[in-house]
């Protein structure tokens, strides 16, 4: 098994280690997680999924909290630039 | 279109941190059918987040074993939404999940408090125990400036794990008072099993400073955290960092215990000396039922699981391990009171609901929450007051009163599957 895994956030190819979640995939491509109902920028608060600032859009599906899903190899992933 | 999975389980346990895990093995041993549900990608909740991908050299490993050989029927990535009396309902990535149970057991964990204050709302500002859980779940930190504040022992834990992980960490503040510290540290050599980790936890954190009677006021940045301005001592002054890790204590997650009808007491779910609450047939162990952390959890865990089984001999075997480990818990509670000038951080424009983007001063005229709920749809957003409804009954002294299933934002199709007669046992 691979030891890293990548993905792309918001088109930019992210290396991550295996086992990691998608919140952390965005940090490390330096975006913020979502904007808010007033357009600020929001990134993880909780990272154990009860504060639902760390939404962002998985292969086309929005909404989901990316600090409770692990990355896959291909994943696109759309965030809050 | 989702589907919908049917199960069923002689026990059901909801919750696979410490407590859950040694619920359902406890359980398991009686050859009854179990299941342990989670929301989390993994098993070990947050204490034991991604531990199982180095599981040989963690403490929590003869647990993991013991859990992958079991037959205990894991269900992760499936967030409970509805209970009602029997089942419930939940829902993973792909379908809405059934499950029909014979008795319940509740180990739903705790969360952070955390306190508005200027800028809490910026990039890389995250909890303490949340910054714990994003380096566990692979978040790179190496070099990075960190302050840690808040409050209790979490943020030695976290300000230890940050530094492992290669962060530099500047300073943790501590908002008790340095004579209350130190008569905690005291106290806390006197609990057996606790002065190695004491011992540890000065070793690992040499050099870092720790600072009393200290909090944050205001975090300044841009599109993420730069600075944070912090009150020590009564003076003021200004810390350069990339994150700040802030957290007010653990607050126990209520929402399943309220929704099944269990009784609280003093913001507990109350339980009897077999784990069992007010609603017949469901158990509760762990955070929920008074924070005490891993040991106690466990222990409660195996009560719980025993108990639900008939197995009393076997329950009460633990009755004196769970005393121990009960100790620690009074202790805390003395040593970390929240003081009340943090009632005073958060400016008129402070956000407090962070998914409606309520500011304080919109919340300040109402008298209740439930108004404030009505007229400035604080707590009405995906995390449905998880995060702000403890805020404001620190704030406001605000009594938050009622849960209402789904108590997760879900799927119309998952919604659908709950069975109307379920959705109406609830009134």
């Amino acid at each position: 098994m691979s030891d890293s895994v990548s993905v792309r956030v918001n088109g930019k190819p992210v290396t991550v280690r295996a086992g990691a979640t998608v919140a952390v995939a965005v940090l490390a491509a330096g975006a913020t997680c979502r904007a808010s109902v007033t357009g600020q920028p929001r990134s993880p608060l909780c990272g154990m999924g009860t504060c639902f600032e760390c939404r962002v859009a998985i292969n086309g599906e929005p909404q989901r909290r990316s600090c409770q899903v692990l990355c896959e190899a291909g994943m696109e992933i759309e965030a809050n630039g | 279109m989702d589907s919908v999975r049917h199960l069923s389980f002689d026990v059901a346990v909801v919750g696979a941190g410490p407590a859950g895990i040694a619920a359902a093995l406890a359980a398991a041993d009686s050859g009854v059918t179990v299941g342990l549900i989670d929301d989390n990608p993994a098993a070990g909740g947050q204490i034991w987040r991604g531990v199982q991908s180095a599981p040989q050299n963690s403490a929590s490993s003869i647990w993991f074993q013991r859990l992958n050989k079991s037959a205990v029927q894991l269900v992760r990535g499936a967030r409970v939404f509805h209970a009602a009396k029997g089942e419930l309902a939940a829902e993973s990535d792909d379908s809405a999940i059934q499950i029909s149970y014979g008795k319940l057991i509740l180990t739903t964990g705790a969360r952070e408090l955390f306190l508005p204050f200027p800028g809490w709302t910026l990039p890389n500002v995250t909890g303490a125990g949340g910054l714990q859980a994003l380096l566990k779940s692979g978040l790179d930190i190496a070099g990075k400036r960190v302050v840690i504040a808040g409050t209790g022992p979490l943020l030695l834990a976290v300000a230890a794990y940050a530094r492992k992980c290669g962060a530099k960490v500047v300073a943790i503040c501590e908002q008790t008072t340095r004579s209350r510290m130190v008569r905690f540290g005291m106290k806390m050599l006197l609990v057996p099993g606790k002065a190695p980790e004491a011992l540890r936890f000065a070793y690992e954190l040499r050099g870092i400073p720790h600072w009393t009677d200290c909090w944050p006021v205001a975090a300044f940045g841009s599109r993420r955290i730069e600075s944070v301005r912090i009150s020590r001592q009564g003076q003021t002054s200004e810390i350069e960092c990339d994150y700040l890790a802030c957290g007010f204590h653990l607050i126990p997650n209520l929402e399943l215990p309220r929704m099944c009808g269990c009784r609280l007491e003093s913001g507990f779910v109350h339980v009897n000396e077999y784990q069992q609450t007010s609603a017949p047939g469901i158990y509760c162990a762990g955070e929920p039922t008074g924070i005490g952390g891993l040991e106690l959890a466990l222990a409660e865990g195996e009560v719980a699981g025993y108990a639900a089984t008939n197995w009393e001999d076997r329950a009460k075997h633990l009755f004196a391990k769970r005393a121990r480990y009960g100790k620690g818990v009074r202790i805390l509670k003395d040593a970390f009171p929240l003081r009340p000038e943090l009632k005073n951080l958060a400016r008129p424009d402070t956000l407090v609901c962070r998914c409606e983007d309520v500011p304080h001063e919109r919340l300040r005229e109402h008298g209740c929450w439930r108004a404030a709920k009505l007229h400035a749809r604080c707590g009405m957003g995906p995390c449905q007051g998880r995060v702000c409804a403890p805020a404001a009954e620190f704030l406001f002294g605000w009594q938050i009163d009622s849960v209402r299933p789904p108590v997760f934002p879900v799927r119309c199709a998952s919604l659908a599957a709950v069975p109307s007669h379920s959705a109406a046992a609830r009134n």
